[in-house]
């Protein structure tokens, strides 16, 4: 039997993403909670390319959400712009926040989540600052429901979510996706096998970053009035930890699938039973840990079968 | 000058019992190499033992004390059991942990919402003392003194119980090697589930004069003190107990020095101490220079 090409496995995938992301919108008439979902499914496995292939947790991932959020308000408010360029930019501003907090590879483990997490804050802080107020809108917010298009912004989603599957699906399959593993497991001897540590550490740090940002983007423009907490809240980095741990960190279709489960979970207990979503939702991280610690997908993988 | 001094000496106020608030997060750490993100849930514990026996029966906040160390052996038993030693079976503890603590975090807080509200609550302002208790002419509330004091003891001690008891020996040679200790007899598992226990205990006294020194206490106040705690620790220099009063120091000073010159400012400055310095020694200010690649 010859063995499927490549590009077979991740191909479907996408597909498989764009087309029932295109359809549902007319079989589920509550966009925002379609949309919401894309903007988790896109952070989970946005965060799953630093630490499902790393093993660096970034906490404070929700900063370069925020940032992206910020920074295409910004231009869209200060520059004429067009949106998409806004977002691109959004995107772009969180990779160069991603350099500059790059020394933070220098600590490990729990250093570097917390470190990761504080520089989070600072740039939540900055940017929610009355000081500011003239031009982030300080603690009142910021506006451009000048530009609201519900439509673009849901397309534009879905590209972001695409685009993150892909690079997903490219570090899971290439030789560089082998090496930041390699790294993960053993620094030392991957170092000695020629695979440049540094290096793949950042590119797959900015690649995460990038993702983010440009979620952050997207999801201003669709909601196009927002307070600061809003795309700063820790929640955010929360949420995409435990719906790609959930779905199983490491792989591709993990983080998909566990971000779009448990969110439809959140979302239908938000709704019926929204005083015990709080304790729910603790219990359901505890219970993973202790009883799932690495995923749906390793209900498969256990058992040989190749996940992607 | 007096602006300078009075920043000065509240900081080191402050920065003591910040020591207090950091260090149980600190020592479970060490002990344990488990990341503790409850610990400012356990805290907010404390402040609400206390706030019930003001409150509720009409007795000193001080009686919250014994209430705190009863809640950590009653928290801090079965949870030490129930959790770490299937924790510590896993690929990567840590980062394990740290997730898992999350979820008993946001327990807590639910719980604490059923059973307190959101609201914030205070505590009575007089009932450690009413008046101010000045040094070179700068006063503060007697709350912090005795806030102050009590970290101090507290502190004590923990230091005498590493220094002068068996369990404490047994204790540090976990946290200088597990196994190892495991290998020469020591009976890991229970003198861990001691550590536990002291953890959330020392967070849960710290709970107690938390409405004095932030205000008051409410049930949303956990994650903030989280936070600071790590900063603390992480400044002094993660699992070792002791430098955590380092730590509290240069963020008490640090924070009281931001807000009276640039109180618009002033949240940020736990975040940017705790980076700044991270950046320049990874290991925090007392830690030893291990590092991994």
């Amino acid at each position: 039997m010859r063995k499927p090409p490549a590009w077979r496995g991740p191909g479907l995938v996408l597909v498989a993403l764009a087309a029932i992301f295109a359809v549902a919108p007319r079989l589920y008439s509550n966009e925002s909670v379609l949309f919401t979902m894309m903007t988790f499914m896109a952070l989970a496995q946005g965060l799953n390319l630093l630490y499902g292939f790393t093993g660096y947790l970034p906490f404070g991932y929700v900063g370069f959400f925020g940032t992206g959020a910020y920074a295409t308000s910004l231009l869209v408010t200060f520059t004429s712009l067009p949106v998409i360029a806004a977002v691109l930019l959004g995107g772009l501003a969180a990779v160069v926040v991603g350099l500059i907090l790059g020394p933070l590879f220098r600590l490990s483990g729990p250093y570097f989540s917390i470190a990761n997490l504080a520089a989070s804050q600072i740039i939540y802080n900055v940017v929610a600052n009355e000081a500011l107020k003239p031009i982030t809108g300080g603690p009142y917010g910021i506006k451009i429901e000048h530009v609201y298009a519900p439509t673009a912004s849901y397309v534009t989603m879905l590209a972001i979510l695409l685009a993150a599957t892909a690079l997903a699906a490219y570090f899971r399959r290439s030789r560089f996706g082998l090496g930041l593993r390699a790294m993960h497991q053993d620094p030392i001897s991957a170092s000695l096998a020629g695979v440049d540590i540094v290096r793949e550490r950042l590119i797959a740090w900015l690649a995460s970053a990038a993702i983010a940002g440009l979620a952050g983007g997207a999801y201003a423009w669709n909601l196009s009035v927002f307070y600061p907490e809003a795309v700063f809240t820790l929640q955010i980095s929360v949420f995409a930890i435990v719906f790609a741990l959930f779905g199983g960190v490491g792989t591709v279709i993990g983080p998909l699938l566990g971000a779009a489960l448990l969110y439809a979970f959140y979302a239908g207990i938000g709704v019926s039973a929204p005083q015990y979503f709080e304790l729910l939702y603790g219990l359901l991280i505890v219970l993973l840990v202790l009883f799932l610690p690495n995923g749906l997908a390793s209900l498969l993988t256990r058992r040989n079968v190749d996940v992607l | 000058m007096a602006l300078l001094e009075y920043a000065l000496i509240g900081g080191i106020l402050y920065g003591i019992f910040f020591s207090l608030v950091g260090i149980g997060l600190n020592l479970i750490f060490g002990v344990m190499r488990i990341i503790n993100l409850a610990h400012g849930q356990f805290i907010m514990l404390g402040g609400f033992g206390a706030y019930m026996l003001a409150r509720g029966m009409g007795l000193n906040p001080l009686f919250g004390i014994p209430l705190a160390i009863a809640g950590g052996i009653v928290i801090g038993y079965p949870l030490y059991y129930g959790v770490v030693p299937r924790l510590q079976k896993s690929q990567d503890p840590e980062m394990l942990s740290f997730i898992l603590f999350f979820g008993i975090a946001q327990m807590i807080e639910a719980v604490a919402v059923f059973a307190f509200g959101a609201d914030q609550r205070s505590l009575p302002q007089d009932a450690l003392g009413s008046g101010n208790i000045g040094v070179l002419g700068q006063e503060f509330p007697d709350s912090w003194w005795v806030a102050c004091l009590v970290s101090v003891l507290a502190m004590l001690g923990l230091y005498l119980y590493f220094s002068r008891t068996r369990l404490g020996f047994a204790t540090r040679a976990i946290m200088a090697d597990r196994d190892e200790a495991r290998a020469t007899g020591i009976d890991v598992d229970r003198v861990s589930a001691i550590a536990l226990i002291i953890g959330i205990a020392l967070a849960g006294i710290a709970g107690v004069f938390v409405p004095y020194l932030i205000g008051s206490v409410s049930s949303s106040i956990g994650d903030g003190l989280t936070t600071t705690s790590f900063a603390i620790i992480i400044i002094g220099s993660l699992g070792n107990p002791l430098g955590t009063v380092v730590g509290g120091l240069v963020f008490g000073v640090g924070t009281m020095l931001m807000q009276t010159y640039y109180s618009s400012w002033s949240n940020l400055a736990p975040y940017a101490l705790l980076l700044a310095i991270v950046l320049v020694r990874p290991s925090g200010l007392l830690g030893r220079a291990v590092r991994r690649a």
